[in-house]
């Protein structure tokens, strides 16, 4: 028997609360205007040379519009991809392995994304 | 008891196919989708901070027949899971969980995702051709 003050502040096995839950839920309520703004932008655009791409970017509102997209979806996905994870794959390594994997290529490629959007818009072209 | 011998939740293949279910497997399929595609963003982002060789070798890729193949499944996934997902925002306030109303809501994710997919690629296609 437990207390119920020692449920809540022990979470049980999970060890935490509802933060993936919530976390997940106000990336994707930020990722609905980011991503139709996405996809309009980029129609309009489709096709452009470099030089005209590199402008847009580098422009203060779409540049800012981008960093904030690339952080809510690779938080978003990263938190999907755990939720799949976790469903599918019963052996503790391969889970443990495979959380950690999408945790860090999640990582590397939302700094890979921001980087080129930052040094486009502050950087002189190449 | 041994633990084969244990009951186990239904199997999938004893179930006929279901409005509901499709759209719910479609769901996490997109998102795995999505997940994949944002690598394409962010080579593409990438390519556009390295200068024109990098920046030609995506536009080309992505002009070819199996990248406008990738951009057309992505644009697919995307207002699918869009749209399923703000389903799934109503559902989390405690709304529209009735049978009648995941039919309905699921039919209007359904249309929704054809429209809007359509919509873009008209779009994009005469402003490319133009």
């Amino acid at each position: 028997m437990r207390s119920p003050l020692g449920r809540a502040v022990g979470l049980g096995s999970a060890k935490e609360g509802v933060e993936h839950w919530w976390a997940q839920r106000l990336t994707a309520i930020a990722l609905v205007p980011l991503s139709l703004w996405f996809v309009s932008a980029i129609i309009g655009i489709a096709g452009a040379d470099l030089e005209t791409m590199q402008n847009w970017i580098g422009l203060p509102l779409p540049a800012i519009l981008l960093v904030l997209l690339l952080i809510a979806t690779f938080y978003h996905l990263s938190l999907g991809l755990q939720v799949v994870i976790e469903d599918y794959v019963h052996t503790d390594l391969a889970k443990l392995g495979l959380i950690i994997i999408v945790r860090l290529l999640s990582f590397g490629f939302a700094v890979a994304g921001v980087f080129a959007v930052v040094s486009i818009a502050l950087g002189p072209t190449s | 008891m041994k633990s084969a011998d244990r009951p186990l939740s239904p199997h999938l293949q004893v179930y006929r196919w279901q409005l509901t279910s499709v759209l719910s497997i479609l769901h996490r399929a997109t998102g795995v989708v999505l997940s994949a595609g944002t690598i394409l963003l962010v080579w593409w982002l990438v390519a556009a901070a390295s200068g024109p060789d990098a920046y030609d070798g995506v536009q080309d890729f992505l002009g070819s027949w199996i990248g406008l193949l990738l951009l057309f499944g992505w644009t697919v996934s995307l207002f699918y899971h869009l749209c399923n997902g703000i389903r799934h925002l109503v559902w989390d306030t405690g709304h529209a969980l009735d049978l009648r109303s995941t039919y309905t809501g699921g039919w209007i994710v359904v249309g929704a995702t054809a429209v809007l997919t359509l919509v873009a690629w008209i779009v994009g296609i005469s402003r490319w051709v133009s």
